[in-house]
């Protein structure tokens, strides 16, 4: 293959945006050009819907599509996270069912890993399948998960082999989320908000082509899951802003943005909305409180530390440098702000923070905050998670010797799931 | 703003570290410490003939290398990180800053290639007896005389200001604030080594009577190049001290992996490892915040001011945080006067105080912000 520069990348998108681009366009309608050109996801493989384009290369790509306006393929939700599986460990089958109605966007996805038994530890799943007859059939309860009441599939993790230790005994599989043994139930959280639902599998039927890689190759398949996870999970965090301009590709985007982020809508309060504070203290004038200015001072010195810390780390991968330690302190960072960010809301809300919703400044917006924060040190990997992670893997500390690997799994002590 | 050391600068670092590993090496520390003087003259003066370090951030036009803040706190966290006994703060930073700040060309042509040759040992003298770290303490007086300028009152927590060749000298004169420059030996002028906490720090207090002066700068203009100075400072020593608070984690670190107790490393207890994952999130934060408050001052930014009162909270909260677990780690040995833990943790607590802890600091940053 020759060099390709991005001068030439960027005119040749540009080009064909200009020829081919019509906000008029249904969303499915463009999209579908999208995936038969490849400018939707120019770095994956020429024969599923790319351009065989290196991933340095997306940026500009993404530019040029931002400079006339137009829209690319469906991006947010699991669905991301399942076409990149897919990609890697699925066969030719899977590839042809998903991917395109993934790019397009009519098929949304959901996650079926977590368990009421299994939190931080994944791969103690004990959903059960089972090859019967001539299909898989699935039993169990998997938590934590987003849109499964929408979905359409679900990537499932369960065990195949109780004989097996502990993650060897996974396979991992494709669910159809529309099928009587699928029971979702919406999941209330401490701040009154419903982002996530359970999942109850009473006999789920999975089709033997839906096996994705082979029998008891699960958690390669997970890890590979969990690693776009943990790397798009900024882009999975921020906004996706909508186009205010006119066109029914845009309308139909701002709908599917506006459905696709709901559950979404208190993140930004479980960061603990440092932004607010400044403003906050002047409008409450607690900002001349001695006490609660040295209260302010700590989160503001933390979240600008933290943000410089990643903005080293930013830069140090741009330069091609091997990144430093600063790049694996970014989570644990900001449970520390949140909950400190949290405490400084409570000082300047008062009494205020006894009471919630309306009767509260900012149309609760601020009292939202106090009972959001708790799910920063949990979600995405424990706090207790994150400094083993540091620990073992960015400063060699020794491992620790867990009970569970050694002997078959149906020997491993687990909870009882109520 | 994008920031990161280049490549020349990455190089720098590690050289010198090489070098500072090889002149001061801890023995080295231990040894010159317990010395009246606090440094050794001979390889004070080879490190400067051969490095140049206290040239970095003098201009070329007094003899200096010209370079900015980002390298001469490189040379800082270098330094803090091997524990350098020498009078590089108070010369480099402290004095040199206060001249950069106030002098006029002529004297900073008089003054500054002294320092850049590290032939002058200078010290900056502005805290008096009230503790205050800003001008509104200073009671020394400067009045006129025959044939000049005199100085009288005193000055204390003078660093290295029993050594130095050179003092720079804030005072109260008819004109408002001013600062002024005298000898070591000036008559008049009586000085006392003050007993240091941290033994490789050293203070004196200075008694001036009498002591003829000559003027740096203008007369009645000192309060904003000193307002200046200090910001400087406070970027300069929380460079200083992230050095220090690296090399103690990375140590309490190393002692872990090895120290063995119930059959196992005590690093391979999860107590352990997340106080060290802790550790490391505070010191790299710490760093984070030094280094851009070292690039905000190059880069004349609006907000480098309040970004240099943050890195100087930060790191006087994570330096010496990082000793106390340090001390922690290593358990009983950790408390003796033989292990080297304590000789960091005593730099720790004399820089937390250092041109005002942490909380003074962050006042001072919401000073900038709040308003």
């Amino acid at each position: 293959m020759t060099e390709i520069d991005e001068g030439s990348v960027r005119a040749e998108v540009h080009a064909w945006l200009e020829a081919n681009w019509n906000p008029d366009y249904g969303l499915v309608e463009w999209r579908k050009k999208l995936a038969e050109c490849g400018w939707g996801v120019p770095h994956w493989p020429s024969r599923w819907y790319g351009r065989d384009l290196p991933v340095g290369l997306v940026p500009a790509v993404e530019e040029e599509f931002k400079r006339v306006g137009a829209i690319g393929v469906a991006k947010v939700g699991i669905r991301t996270l399942a076409a990149s599986t897919i990609l890697a460990h699925g066969t030719d089958l899977q590839k042809e069912k998903f991917l395109l109605r993934i790019l397009t966007g009519e098929d949304i996805w959901c996650q079926l890993f977590s368990e009421p038994g299994s939190g931080s530890d994944v791969a103690a799943a004990v959903t059960r399948a089972e090859f019967r007859g001539n299909q898989w059939v699935v039993n169990g309860q998997k938590v934590w998960t987003t849109s499964a009441h929408k979905a359409h599939w679900g990537l499932l993790l369960a065990r195949t082999d109780w004989d097996q230790k502990k993650h060897q005994g996974l396979s991992y599989f494709v669910l159809d989320m529309k099928q009587p043994g699928v029971t979702v139930q919406p999941l209330r959280q401490m701040n009154g908000y419903a982002s996530f639902n359970q999942v109850f599998l009473t006999d789920a039927k999975v089709e033997p082509e839906f096996l994705v890689s082979e029998v008891g190759n699960g958690w390669a398949v997970t890890t590979t899951t969990l690693m776009h996870e943990r790397r798009g999970a900024d882009g999975l965090r921020s906004w996706a802003i909508p186009s205010d301009k006119p066109g029914r590709a845009y309308d139909e985007e701002r709908e599917e943005i506006r459905t696709t982020m709901e559950p979404y809508k208190w993140y930004p309060q479980r960061a603990g909305r440092v932004d607010l504070i400044m403003e906050r203290a002047r409008t409450t004038g607690k900002v001349n409180d001695p006490v609660i200015r040295q209260e302010i001072a700590k989160v503001l010195i933390m979240s600008k530390a933290a943000e410089w810390t990643a903005r080293r780390a930013r830069t140090a991968q741009e330069q091609g440098r091997p990144q430093g330690p600063e790049g694996s302190l970014g989570k644990l960072a900001s449970s520390h702000i949140a909950r400190a960010a949290a405490r400084v809301h409570t000082s300047l809300l008062g009494p205020d923070a006894l009471l919630t919703g309306d009767d509260t400044p900012m149309n609760g917006l601020l009292a939202e905050i106090l009972v959001s924060v708790p799910a920063t040190s949990i979600a995405g990997g424990t706090d207790e998670i994150q400094r083993n992670i540091i620990s073992e893997r960015v400063l060699k500390m020794p491992r620790e010797r867990t009970g569970d690997t050694d002997k078959p799994f149906k020997d491993v002590p687990r909870n009882s799931v109520a | 703003m994008k920031f990161s050391f280049s490549s020349e600068q990455e190089e720098f670092r590690s050289n010198l570290r090489r070098l500072l590993a090889a002149r001061s090496p801890i023995h080295e520390v231990r040894r010159l410490m317990e010395t009246d003087i606090g440094y050794d003259p001979d390889g004070w003066r080879s490190m400067n003939t051969e490095l140049g370090l206290t040239a970095v951030r003098i201009p070329e036009a007094y003899g200096g290398q010209g370079f900015g803040f980002g390298e001469q706190c490189i040379v800082l966290e270098e330094m803090g990180r091997a524990l350098l006994c020498g009078p590089f703060f108070a010369t480099a930073v402290l004095a040199a800053g206060a001249i950069l700040n106030a002098g006029t060309e002529t004297e900073k042509q008089a003054l500054l290639p002294g320092i850049a040759t590290g032939e002058t040992i200078a010290a900056f003298a502005w805290v008096e007896d009230n503790g205050r770290w800003d001008a509104e303490g200073t009671a020394l007086t400067a009045t006129a005389a025959i044939g000049g300028t005199v100085l009288n009152g005193h000055k204390t927590y003078v660093v290295d200001g029993h050594t130095a060749d050179l003092i720079v000298v804030l005072a109260r004169a008819t004109q408002g604030l001013s600062l002024f420059t005298i000898e070591g030996d000036a008559a008049g002028l009586s000085r006392r080594s003050l007993k240091s906490m941290d033994l490789t720090r050293k203070f004196a207090r200075l008694e001036f009577n009498g002591v003829a002066a000559t003027p740096l700068g203008t007369a009645g203009g000192a309060a904003a190049p000193f307002a200046r100075t200090m910001i400087e400072a406070s970027v300069c020593l929380a460079n200083e001290m992230v050095g220090g608070a690296d090399r103690l984690r990375e140590d309490a670190l190393a002692y872990a992996m090895m120290r063995m107790q119930f059959g196992k490393p005590i690093a391979s207890f999860q107590s352990m490892k997340h106080k060290q994952a802790d550790m490391l999130l505070e010191v790299e934060l710490a760093k984070s915040a030094a280094y851009y408050a070292a690039a905000s001052l190059d880069g004349g930014d609006d907000d480098a001011a309040a970004n240099a009162h943050l890195a100087k909270a930060c790191a006087s909260e994570t330096y010496m945080q990082t000793a106390i677990h340090a001390v922690q780690i290593h358990g009983g040995i950790g408390f003796t006067w033989d292990n080297d833990t304590h000789l960091w943790f005593k730099r720790a607590k004399s820089s937390e105080v250092l041109l005002g802890d942490a909380s003074y600091h962050r006042e001072l940053m919401m000073q900038n912000w709040a308003s």
